[in-house]
């Protein structure tokens, strides 16, 4: 870990930069953008996640094995997502292939 | 031998129990894993014993299921993925960088109480109503139909992953920080590298089998929904969810004996190793390309056309690096000075038994073949090729060759080479009649089965015996030696490494005072310490740090 | 191995015992994320699957609370980072502080957490035998419902149900997850406090220096990243389909 000490300004202008984009995603998530509502929501979220790694965890002055450790998580995570995903997507329609469910709660009181 | 070494400098077994010396958690793993050893072992007897007959007399096709799926559970989880580097590794490591322990010397001590752990919830589970869902246990059977003992099953294997998440990440940070002055990256031993591959592994596929075990274990307690279909869930996605770590597991099982196959081929050739950073470099590929081929054990799901051929064609790029390291331990041997030391015996026999095993695999990653292979024998002789035939030949060479660093005594190598000999013959006998079992239509997990396969059944149980007798007989004779064995100095062979510079048995703290590195590895050519002199290999065993 | 100061027995330097550290947290959060990703890809698949159930069922989680625990569990990584930076520059009173006062932003998020799973309870949310997607719905009253949000709630339910005859089975799925993915993080918050509270005894005791604070920095990247894993959570399961 480098000695490079951050100074309390840079973390408050983080925090604050996060409130921000937390009152964003909120007032996002109650406006219609369609299927872009999920995209705008994890585009947030992401920059916000990257703020907190960068600046609070201190990656942005970390040496770069550090940095390489957090490139491969996230890749490794994207490699999991990624191919499950291209099978689902490839695949026929999920009701030909599952059973209905059989297990019906009784609705109402 | 030294007067005080690791075994004897403390005394007690609160030495023992709370040491956190690594080559005394190692022993403790020793003891560990051959308990677990013995355990698939059994199960493994019952199961060729009751396969004698077409009939299936011995146990009823429920215990059947039982017996499959116990040997499966326990070889995998508790003997296959700990071995090597548990034991070998974690003794070997150090001294193999110059340090004097692991980074996290108290986390490797837990890891191994995890492992006790996990192992007794399985045991538990074993002796309580047992597990029949297959070690992989898809769903819903696992997580809904199954009467046995699943639970606690899956509660012990989610232990247990934390065990290898530990050492794994124990192995990776002190590959990074604890080396020796001039102990380079490209300076390492092959072993090291190939422990640093399986340690990625490690950290980065078992936490996946951790949160899809505790979600079907919470499924079967709770009545929850992920993997049952008739609840609206999807057990296509316990099975990616499953092979996302179970895929890359194999390559935790084989690239640790792949290592050591690279430390004992250059020293019983008496030469460099052949392309020592491609071999480094492969196995870092095979660690990173192992991670995209999962879905080739889902090519019967349903999946796509461009889902299968993406995950087929993977499954073949996975294989050129292994290719490579058998391409270049073959080029080690040319015109090298070979002596056929026990060791060495397990070494060329896991290359061969490796190259079946490798390349039937790629016979199952060809679509149209594994159509009619898939879920017959022709699969089950392949994996046992390649565990069997390779990572227990790797254990046990390993073991061989770091024996008497180990305990300070030799073995006795007539009847060492007896035995390696009896256990490849054994192990043929008993693995090459499945291949073409498979290829005769043969399921696997099946209790019983046309009698015109008896014959292959009957030639695969007889080599089960004289397999059984190969693992026998190193158990017996390497316990003898502790006590009656030659006294071994500090390299008998002589080798190359830096482990080959402490005594034998080393001391706690590996080295008097931290070594500087100034050689290449294996550099059998230029070693005058080692009394290897360019032209003129010496047999002299080296003074070491006595 | 013995120690010797602040330095661990294999270690040369206190440089390396210090670079080892943060490695292994590193390392050790790398292996957290693939453990949380494989429940949030258990979601993915069910979202897409199920998009109109889990509509409604996160239609029904309280977005002020969810809110608030948001705010509250950044502020808390920024107090834990500045935990951090007085003891880099020496300010021994300040570090304990700032623990104690990460800790109470934790134990805050945690109540929140409480409140929030009885009112799941209350409402017939925890998947199980008595699961009821319409009860609130159909009992108003026992939800604290009134006049237009009941109204709007009860249309919404309907057009979901017409969408989808096994919604509650499905919405049973969303409420699996939710439960899943809001425990874990909880879990690790809870040992994320147990490991603060060390800390802070710690700290009291004038352990951490501008030369020795590993503990404090290593234990900071283990909050800051289950504050991250939140980040994600908060959207994904408070914030589906809020537009209608």
């Amino acid at each position: 870990m480098s000695e490079h000490i951050v100074p309390p300004k840079i973390y408050v202008v983080i925090f604050l930069s996060l409130m921000v984009g937390t009152t964003l995603t909120v007032v996002a998530a109650f406006q219609n953008f369609g299927q872009w509502n999920i995209v705008i929501a994890l585009g947030i979220a992401s920059i916000k996640a990257s703020l907190v790694v960068l600046y609070f965890m201190h990656a942005r002055y970390s040496v770069g094995r550090t940095k390489l450790v957090i490139v491969c998580a996230v890749f490794w995570l994207g490699i999991m997502l990624a191919l499950t995903l291209s099978d689902y997507s490839t695949r026929g329609p999920r009701e030909s292939r599952l059973h209905v469910p059989t297990v019906v709660h009784s609705l109402g009181s | 031998m030294p007067k005080v070494h690791y075994l004897n400098a403390t005394y007690g077994i609160r030495s023992w129990l709370l040491t956190t010396d690594h080559k005394r958690i190692a022993l403790l793993y020793l003891a560990a894993v051959t308990f677990f050893f013995f355990i698939g072992g059994l199960f493994a007897t019952l199961i060729r014993i009751h396969l004698l007959t077409p009939g299936g007399y011995l146990v009823t096709p429920e215990m059947y299921n039982k017996l499959f799926t116990m040997h499966g559970v326990t070889m995998v989880f508790f003997f296959l993925i700990p071995s090597i580097p548990a034991i070998i590794g974690n003794f070997l490591i150090p001294p193999m960088i110059g340090a004097k322990d692991l980074a996290f010397p108290k986390i490797n001590l837990l890891s191994w109480y995890i492992y006790i752990i996990g192992g007794s919830f399985v045991l538990y589970s074993f002796s309580t109503g047992g597990l029949d869902t297959g070690w992989t246990f898809y769903t819903p059977l696992s997580s809904v139909y199954s009467n046995a003992a699943v639970t606690p099953a899956v509660l012990g294997i989610f232990i247990n992953g934390f065990s290898s998440i530990l050492t794994g990440l124990n192995f990776i940070v002190t590959i990074h920080t604890m080396r020796a002055p001039g102990m380079t990256w490209f300076r390492l031993p092959l072993f090291v590298w190939a422990h640093y591959a399986t340690s990625i592994i490690f950290i980065l596929g078992t936490p996946v089998i951790a949160i899809t075990l505790l979600l079907a274990g919470l499924e079967r307690m709770f009545h929850l929904g992920f993997f049952n279909p008739a609840l609206g869930g999807d057990p296509i996605l316990f099975q990616h969810l499953f092979w996302f770590y179970s895929h890359p597991a194999v390559y935790i099982m084989i690239l640790p004996a792949m290592g050591v196959i690279s430390e004992i081929i250059p020293t019983f050739a008496r030469k460099p190793i052949f392309g020592y950073s491609f071999i480094a470099g492969s196995s870092i590929a095979i660690a990173v390309i192992g991670f995209f081929v999962w879905a080739h054990h889902m090519f019967l799901t349903g999946e796509s056309t461009y889902a299968a051929l993406s995950f087929s064609l993977l499954s073949y790029l996975v294989a050129i690096p292994s290719a490579v390291k058998v391409f270049n331990w073959t080029s080690t041997l040319y015109k090298g000075s070979i002596s056929y030391d026990t060791p060495m015996l397990y070494a060329l026999g896991f290359i061969g038994l490796f190259l079946i095993g490798g390349l039937t695999g790629l016979f199952l990653a060809c679509l149209g073949l594994d159509i009619h292979l898939h879920d017959t024998y022709f699969v089950v002789a392949h994996f046992h090729y390649i565990m069997v035939g390779g990572a227990v030949m790797g254990y046990v060479g390993g073991l061989h060759f770091w024996w008497p660093k180990i305990t300070g005594k030799m073995y006795p190598e007539f009847l060492a080479r007896v035995a390696a000999v009896t256990l490849f013959v054994g192990f043929n006998l008993t693995f090459f009649p499945q291949f073409i079992l498979g290829y005769l239509g043969m399921p696997r997990r099946y209790h019983n089965y046309p009698p015109e396969f008896q014959v292959f059944n009957v030639m695969s149980t007889a080599g089960a015996s004289i397999l059984a007798l190969g693992y026998l007989l190193p158990m017996i004779y390497l316990t003898w030696s502790i006590k009656y064995g030659k006294v071994a100095g500090p390299n008998p062979w002589p080798a190359t490494g830096l482990e080959w510079k402490t005594a034998s048995p080393p001391l706690t703290e590996n080295f008097h005072e931290t070594p500087e590195v100034t050689w290449e590895p294996y550099d059998f050519g230029n070693r005058r310490d080692l009394g290897l002199v360019a032209g003129a290999p010496s047999l002299a065993p080296a003074h070491g740090d006595d | 191995m013995h120690r010797t100061g602040e330095l661990f027995g294999q270690f040369e330097t206190l440089e390396q015992q210090k670079e080892t550290a943060s490695l292994g947290m590193w390392v050790f959060l790398a292996q957290e994320v693939l453990f949380f990703g494989g429940i949030f890809l258990a979601y993915t698949i069910n979202r897409h699957a199920y998009s109109a159930a889990f509509g409604v069922g996160s239609n029904t989680l309280d977005i002020y609370l969810g809110g608030a625990n948001t705010v509250v569990l950044i502020l808390s990584s920024l107090t834990m980072a500045m935990s951090v930076w007085s003891a880099h520059v020496g300010k021994k009173q300040l570090v304990t502080l700032f623990l104690i006062l990460t800790l109470l932003l934790g134990c805050v998020f945690l109540g929140v957490k409480v409140v929030e799973y009885k009112q799941k309870y209350d409402h017939h949310l925890i998947p199980g035998r008595s699961f009821d997607i319409t009860y609130c719905s159909n009992n108003p009253t026992a939800c604290g419902l009134e006049g237009k949000d009941l109204a709007a709630e009860k249309e919404e339910v309907e057009k979901a149900l017409a969408a989808d005859p096994y919604l509650n089975s499905h919405a049973q799925l969303y409420f699996s997850l939710y439960f899943g993915m809001t425990g874990l993080h909880a879990l690790h918050m809870v040992v994320g406090a147990g490991l603060l509270l060390w800390l802070i005894k710690q700290s009291f005791a004038g352990r951490f220096t501008p030369s020795y604070n590993t503990p404090v920095e290593m234990i900071g990247l283990y909050w800051h990243f289950v504050d991250i894993v939140w980040i994600y959570l908060f959207p994904l399961l408070y914030l589906i389909d809020r537009h209608r």
